[in-house]
């Protein structure tokens, strides 16, 4: 039953990269274009009528996001993940929220998170976790953490990390000079 | 004239201060009793006087207007007026206290007096969780005070009498004369209305201390707590006395007063652990049926039984 | 830090709109002086250490170490310590665990609605300096330098011994007399607010929220 479902996915929609995980999860790709018809389709036509989250994957050395749609059937006990791939650049995905209306709220957060934009979802451009930020959104990759975190907020003298496999070590072993062998 | 009113004055001011220090030890009592049955040490019994006393010591407060300083005061004065027309020790004239023919009406006010101007005082505050509290206590407070009223007047109707310290007396010469066994519809009315009175689970929807932080007395702060937690310990007791002297033979002695009091008071805690709490609308309903029809049949038992 | 006067008299709140100035106090806060005679101040301060009301905001992971705190294993209600819901009645603030800017907001907010004298125990590793957050673009890494802080308690997490402990420990220095963090917040207000400000961004409270 799944494959003549994603035969037909192929031909109307020209779904790639197939991958089945088992036991009950399938994984397949989609251009932006053809997103939101494809999600629709899957919704109102093959029972895919929950959707389990949206995420996103920033894949900086190709020049992309990978926005991950997770939908569940509850008949066949499915997950299906939709993935499509928007450019970093011009970070404009189609929204959803007309189909699920929980999706605003992801929405909203890939937006606070990601910068991706949702042309029409509501309350897009409200703050959801991170109030009155200033910055480039850190989820992104080439946002550095540790430089805004030690310029935002300072750096406590004599505060020491410790890797624990080398702490360990020495803890264990003091007279190897550390060496496990 | 005038020294005989000091006199009383003064005599009232020793049986304010014993009624509430003893509130507050029994306070602690049934704290460090719960505590004990979960396995606990508990709090140690002079905890609510360093309570009240820390709250008095605050180095600051604010004020939310007139109305919000006058909440606590008409609090405690509901409290301090609501003993003072009792007579605590029946046969004592030192702790007759103000009673005279009439006073049962004026005890059932000045019981109502307090709540309602904290409900004012509460209502400055602004606090959106003392409106829902005052919404839900008053509204509880008007259901339970029907079964209380009726099973009053039961009272009223077989002793013949509006005064405490006749009904008290009426029911001196052994256990068989109290309310208890003679009027024990009216009793079991009252006793229905003290659940809620008492403000322990099942009918603590007012304070309700994890939803609505805790109710009314939100907002206050400093010494207005101050006044509010020694009104708490004093008009609890009172309670115990009130209802000590109309439906349970009263007390000649003050050792009798404690151990009636306290049995009292272990009715309301033991339903307290053991039932949870009642929504508001479940609690009206609850007053409005049982303990009214109950307090209504006493009326027709007592028409039936005393008068002729 | 140094004591800088200020030269204003009252704040200006200027994160609230026009309209909603008008409903916040702008008042100053001012420091508040001990009894003048010793012993009436030593003896407020035994009954401030005795009963000791924890005010029940959860601000990170290791809350979860206030729990335990009144069961019958440590039973914290012995030593005169209860939860209290509101600030309004609280006298300590115990922040725990990590605390994000969205949440020290919050904090800065429930703090100054409480009444003095008041104490803050600042639990787990990463108020005092990160701790395994000391990287992350949303949590503090030093809190002291918002709030003030009376007591520090190390660990990730600490275990609620430890906690029990810092209680205890927090008493000893209230009898002492030691424990005066409400006044020095206000008498180092602007250097306070000025590093509030700096990490919070969206200052849409009046200046004290009294």
């Amino acid at each position: 039953m799944m494959s003549e479902l994603l035969d037909r996915l192929v031909r109307d929609f020209g779904v790639t990269d197939i991958t089945e995980r088992p036991p009950a999860i399938t994984t397949l790709k989609v251009s932006k274009e053809n997103g939101e018809r494809l999600i629709r389709e899957l919704r109102d036509r093959e029972g895919f009528t929950h959707l389990n989250f949206i995420a996103c994957t920033d894949w900086i050395e190709d020049g992309i996001f990978r926005l991950i749609y997770m939908l569940h059937n509850y008949d066949s006990k499915q997950n299906l993940g939709v993935h499509i791939d928007i450019k970093r650049d011009h970070a404009e995905m189609t929204s959803i929220h007309t189909l699920w209306a929980q999706a605003w709220t992801y929405q909203r957060e890939l937006r606070e998170m990601y910068g991706i934009h949702f042309p029409g979802s509501p309350r897009l451009e409200e703050d959801f976790c991170l109030e009155g930020w200033d910055a480039m959104p850190p989820m992104r990759r080439d946002f550095d953490t540790a430089k805004y975190s030690a310029e935002r907020f300072g750096h406590r003298e004599g505060r020491v990390s410790l890797v624990p496999r080398d702490h360990m070590k020495v803890q264990l072993y003091p007279n190897r000079g550390g060496d496990e062998s | 004239m005038i020294a005989e009113w000091f006199g009383r004055a003064g005599n009232f001011s020793l049986t304010l201060l014993i009624v509430t220090v003893y509130g507050l030890l029994v306070g602690a009592f049934i704290e460090r009793t719960i505590a004990k049955v979960q396995g606990r040490i508990g709090i140690p019994y002079r905890q609510p006087f360093i309570n009240i006393l820390k709250t008095l010591v605050k180095r600051t407060a604010v004020s939310h207007g007139i109305m919000f300083y006058l909440g606590p005061v008409f609090r405690i004065a509901g409290g301090i007026g609501t003993l003072a027309f009792i007579p605590v020790i029946y046969g004592s004239e030192t702790f007759a206290n103000f009673s005279y023919a009439g006073d049962l009406f004026l005890v059932i006010y000045f019981m109502f007096f307090g709540q309602l101007g904290m409900a004012l005082g509460a209502g400055e505050s602004g606090h959106p969780y003392s409106a829902i509290g005052i919404a839900r206590g008053l509204s509880q407070m008007t259901a339970y005070e029907v079964p209380f009223a009726l099973a009053v007047i039961s009272i009223v109707i077989q002793y013949d009498t509006l005064s405490i310290t006749e009904i008290v007396a009426a029911q001196q010469g052994g256990w068989q004369h109290w309310t208890l066994f003679t009027n024990w519809v009216a009793t079991l009315a009252a006793m229905l209305a003290f659940l809620g009175m008492t403000g322990y689970s099942p009918f603590d929807i007012f304070l309700a201390p994890q939803e609505i932080p805790i109710g009314p007395p939100t907002e206050f702060h400093s010494a207005y707590l101050s006044l509010l937690q020694t009104n708490r310990a004093l008009f609890g007791a009172t309670k115990l006395v009130l209802f000590m002297n109309l439906f349970f033979g009263g007390a000649t002695g003050w050792i009798e007063l404690m151990i009636k009091t306290l049995a009292i008071y272990m009715v309301a805690v033991v339903v307290g652990v053991a039932f949870p709490r009642f929504r508001v609308d479940q609690s009206i309903r609850f007053f409005f049926k049982i303990p009214t029809l109950i307090g209504i049949i006493s009326i027709i038992y007592v028409q039936m039984m005393f008068t002729s | 830090m140094k004591k800088t006067p200020s030269t204003l008299s009252t704040l200006e709140n200027a994160g609230l709109s026009a309209e909603d100035q008008l409903l916040f106090s702008n008042a100053r806060p001012r420091p508040y002086e001990p009894y003048p005679i010793k012993a009436i101040e030593d003896f407020a301060n035994w009954a401030r250490a005795n009963s000791l009301w924890i005010l029940a905001f959860g601000t990170g992971c290791c809350s979860i170490e206030l729990r335990p705190l009144m069961t019958a294993r440590f039973d914290a209600s012995r030593f005169g310590v209860a939860g209290r819901p509101t600030p309004r009645q609280s006298s300590v603030f115990i922040i725990g665990g990590y605390v994000s800017v969205k949440t020290l907001k919050r904090i800065v907010r429930s703090y100054e609605q409480m009444q003095g004298p008041k104490f803050i125990i600042a639990l787990g590793s990463c108020p005092a300096n990160g701790g395994m957050y000391f990287d992350s673009y949303n949590t503090i890494n030093q809190f002291d330098l918002y709030l003030p802080v009376d007591l520090y308690v190390t660990g990730c997490m600490p275990r609620p011994e430890a906690l029990l402990g810092a209680i205890l420990e927090l008493q000893d220095d209230i009898k002492a007399g030691k424990c005066d963090g409400a006044n020095r917040y206000i008498e180092h207000f602007d250097e306070y607010k000025a590093n509030q400000k700096k990490v919070i961004k969206d200052w849409n409270m009046p200046d004290y929220n009294w």
